[in-house]
């Protein structure tokens, strides 16, 4: 079997030419460097309001040591907090020159530990590492879990690819990363992902990314050794305020211009509806354009200026882990009702760990799609890197930031700049997104509970009676098929992706749909009955069916 | 203010109408020269020779030109003045010419309809936003522009020629491009708006021409001033809920270019949208008025377009519906009259607030 798998060789073999590498044997420097330009960039235009600014950053800060305190945060928080504090309140403020130069130098102290805080812990040898255990380790539970029981650990029959299909424009996203830097916007849905996207760097023969991962989850053990060492740096959500948020940002920005492959989630967190995300986070997408128009100013005579290219990657599974505790949170959020939100599935070390072993041993696909490249305003670009607009001519993305034909810095332009590109990863994620038979059973079967209640709010077709919880199959199956017929008819015009066993025979498509749809929650969503379909769990059936919004399905049903 | 050129910066103007030629004369006060294009060459070699267009005179630092690549390899800073009708036709060939650098500020009061050969509108498919696009929607599907802004507002092309004062909206999603507006149209009789919304304030030059219309029909038949000012104010209603309806809010049609653009067509015998319906309401029909017509009213196609699409999304429009059955002859214009006088509104004259239905 598996005669004609594909192998990607290395793209930079020597790790010394990593990007990624270099940047952390420089990071000292790159700190430095990443503090004074936040510096730069805050206090710029601000005058009088900088003492304020401290006082409610500091305000926030102690707020948070109090009412939110993590296992990862450093012990001398609470010190360091004090101290600015009282160097704030020393400040003689008749002697205007000095207040001035003191408040200063309190910004640049506090970005210079902010930027600390983010900067990542790259160690190239814990990498191999890393991603060896992760590609060695799941290999070996597959084998054990699909072939012949415990004896086929030691098995190489079957590898990671065999679960993981990495699909979509891999060839043109290592053409890219030899040529300009790659920032990769994966959609987000479960705290793998980092792990799964990680993995899928490595196998595409990529150097590593570097990525903003959610401080919480270097709470998690296991999980903040992999982080660590897949070159993460760390991005705290409890911290909102500007300081922060600005040297977050330059961090991104700096990285990127210094050739940094880098990885954002834009959706920020992970989808909590289940649905494809539509609203991106502005900010740090924001960084990619900056960085783009730096370079361009920062160009010499005659050099090339590097590009940055968008690839948009969509993550496809059968079933979300955390499906149960996201879409209470949803609907707490959105509803009325009050609902009482669980711990996590993801939050300890030993749930992951099951989770794992059952995901290896019970075989369910999970698919990465890696989209098209794009310059920094989503026009594609070809394999050697220029942008096309639509109608195919050539443009060149400086073009975007003159006027009077200079090169302008205009924030508010750049602000809508940042729209049209999250506007256009959206498209590219419905575009590239691979439907699985699972997400259209789930779509079909709640659209249908909507259909016979059509005097019921979401709410309440949430909470129906079990009695009424019961579909016909024969029903069931001409819907499905109708569906996926509309599915079929926005795949051939290029609007969407489809998983190879929705191409099935109805009957089989829907089977394995049925037998995939949030498989290891303690209760299954959907379940056959004889002739009949039986809904056990709505919110995740909900959650599920979410994931098929915005393709204006709902009409058909 | 300086009555001089101010800039030396060159700008074009495509389209030579009214409203494309009054344009280009106010840009001719502030900038060192302005291309006019003019897509017929023997049109082009009268106005060039006779210094007229659309019976204005031209300024002296206005040059009339007929290749499109000129104007984009000259001018930073674009107007595109051209009937909706030849709007997408125009930016296509335009389109491989303009760069992402390209400013486009363009000044069409009308809807962009566009529905691919192999679709048929029909009951399972009907028109909606996909196929309807307001004119910057255009520009930005089919070119690498994104500063795209547009002007509206009451700006009859005669008066500006006359320049009697006046002033416009310049709407645009970037501020840069509001600034641009500002600095190349203003002058000491001619006032500048900026705002953000661009779908809201080209929604009110669009749908305002609807009114125009029925406001010329409701003078053709003399009903006088009570009966107008009465349609007006229930078009406006109208006007808010088809652009509630299609993406614009409620505040762009309170302003300079709702409401204010609104008085002007619908009191005005030189907007050529009041005109149709002054023609309608003394008997000729829309194929006669059609026939006769220089320049386009934008009225006539927009009622139909948006007759369908509030079908589509259930408006309720009745101004936009008896007029679009009035085109077809399916009603007399008296008949529409008693229509709409009986028609119950009570409810409808409140901007804000979808109607109660008790």
């Amino acid at each position: 079997m598996n005669k004609n798998k594909v192998r990607y060789s290395e793209i930079i073999p020597n790790k010394r030419d990593w990007p990624i590498v270099q940047l952390s044997r420089d990071r000292k420097a790159f700190i430095n460097e990443v503090a004074t330009d936040a510096y730069h960039q805050f206090v710029q235009g601000k005058n009088g309001t900088i003492r304020e600014e401290i006082e409610m950053t500091i305000h926030r800060e102690k707020l948070r040591i109090k009412a939110n305190p993590w296992k990862v945060d450093p012990p001398d928080e609470h010190g360091f907090w004090k101290g600015i504090q009282n160097r704030l309140i020393e400040i003689d403020p008749e002697d205007k020159e000095k207040a001035r130069e003191q408040e200063h130098q309190i910004v640049k102290d506090i970005i210079h530990r902010y930027a600390e805080e983010i900067a990542g812990n790259f160690k190239k040898s814990s990498y191999r590492f890393a991603q060896s255990f992760v590609t060695f380790g799941f290999a070996r539970l597959l084998n054990a879990a699909r072939v012949k029981g415990l004896l086929a650990l030691f098995s190489r029959q079957l590898d990671l690819d065999d679960k993981l299909h990495v699909v979509g424009e891999t060839e043109h996203i290592r053409q890219l990363s030899k040529i300009g830097t790659v920032v990769m916007v994966p959609t987000h849905f479960s705290n793998l992902d980092s792990i799964l996207i990680g993995w899928a760097i490595q196998y595409l023969g990529l150097p590593p990314f570097t990525y903003g991962a959610g401080l919480n989850l270097f709470n998690i053990k296991v999980l903040a050794y992999f982080m660590n060492s897949l070159g993460a740096y760390k991005v705290d959500r409890r911290k909102k305020n500007p300081l922060y948020l600005e040297t977050l940002k330059t961090y991104s920005n700096r990285s990127i211009q210094r050739g940094c492959h880098s990885l954002f989630f834009p959706g920020g967190t992970r989808s909590r509806s289940g649905e494809i995300e539509s609203r991106l986070k502005l900010g740090l997408l924001g960084t990619t354009i900056e960085a783009q128009r730096e370079l361009y100013q920062n160009q010499k005579d005659g050099k090339e200026v590097k590009k940055v290219f968008i690839v948009p990657v969509v993550i496809n599974y059968h079933f979300t882990l955390e499906a149960p505790a996201l879409i209470k949170e949803h609907l707490k959020r959105t509803g009325k009702e009050r609902y009482y939100v669980e711990a996590d599935e993801f939050s300890t070390s030993y749930k992951i760990s099951t989770f794992l072993f059952k995901f290896f041993t019970k075989g369910s696909d999970i698919s990465v799609s890696i989209g098209r490249g794009m310059d920094i305003l989503g026009n594609y670009v070809d394999a050697e890197g220029r942008s096309t607009d639509k109608n195919g001519n050539c443009i060149d993305p400086r073009d975007y930031f003159l006027r009077e034909n200079k090169i302008t810095v205009d924030k508010q332009r750049e602000n809508e700049y940042v729209r049209v590109l999250s506007q256009r990863i959206v498209e590219e994620y419905h575009k590239y997104n691979r439907v699985f038979a699972s997400h259209l059973v789930a779509f079909t079967a709640f659209k249908m509970l909507e259909r016979k209640n059509p005097k019921l709010d979401i709410y309440h077709v949430l909470r129906l009676s079990e009695e009424d919880l019961v579909l016909n199959y024969e029903e069931f199956k001409e819907n499905y098929k109708r569906l996926r017929k509309k599915l079929e008819k926005l795949h051939k015009k290029g609007n969407v992706d489809l998983a190879n066993h929705m191409m099935k025979k109805a009957d089989e498509s829907i089977l394995v749909g049925l037998k995939n749809v949030g498989l290891y929650h303690n209760k299954r969503p959907l379940i056959a009955k004889k002739n009949k379909i039986i809904i056990q769990d709505t919110n995740t059936l909900y959650y599920y069916h979410n994931r098929m919004n915005g393709y204006g399905l709902e009409k058909f049903i | 203010m300086d009555s001089k050129s101010s800039s030396d910066e060159k700008v074009g103007v495509i389209g030579a109408g009214s409203f494309g030629t009054a344009i280009a004369n106010i840009l001719a006060e502030n900038v060192e020269e302005v291309l006019l294009y003019v897509r017929t060459p023997e049109k082009a070699h009268q106005i060039s020779k006779d210094r007229v267009s659309s019976g204005q005179k031209l300024a002296n630092n206005i040059t009339v030109v007929e290749d499109l690549q000129h104007v984009a390899a000259t001018c930073e800073v674009i107007f595109p003045m051209v009937p909706s009708a030849n709007f997408r036709e125009m930016i296509l060939a335009l389109s491989p010419f303009l760069k992402p650098y390209h400013v486009l500020l363009h000044g069409t009061k009308g809807f962009d309809l566009y529905i691919p050969k192999k679709e048929k509108i029909a009951k399972g498919n009907p028109l909606t936003r996909d196929h309807v696009k307001t004119i910057s929607e255009v520009i930005t599907e089919e070119t690498s522009v994104l500063r795209v802004g547009c002007l509206a507002g009451p700006n009859l092309a005669r008066e500006l020629n006359e320049k009697k004062p006046a002033a416009t909206v310049v709407a645009s999603h970037f501020d840069e491009v509001i600034e641009i507006g500002k600095k190349l149209l203003k002058n000491d009789r001619f006032m500048i708006y900026g705002s953000g919304d661009l779908i809201g304030i080209e929604l009110c030059g669009i749908l305002k021409n609807i009114i125009a219309v029925g406001a010329g029909a409701i003078d053709g038949m003399d009903l006088g001033q009570n009966a107008k000012a009465l349609f007006i104010s229930r078009g406006l209603v109208e006007m808010v809920y088809i652009g509630k309806a299609l993406g614009g809010n409620a505040q762009a049609f309170l302003g300079l270019a709702g409401v204010g653009d609104l008085i002007a067509t619908c009191t005005s015998n030189l907007s050529r949208n009041f005109s149709v319906g002054v023609r309608l309401a003394k008997g000729e029909t829309l194929d006669q008025i059609l026939a006769s017509s220089e320049e386009v009213a934008e009225g006539i196609k927009t009622i139909k377009i948006v007759n369908e699409l509030a079908d589509s999304y259930g408006v309720r429009c009745p101004i936009t519906q008896t007029l679009d059955k009035i085109f077809n002859q399916e009603m007399t214009i008296q008949d529409a009259l008693t229509y709409l006088m009986s028609f119950p509104f009570r409810a409808e004259i409140d901007f804000f607030e979808q109607p109660v239905v008790d």
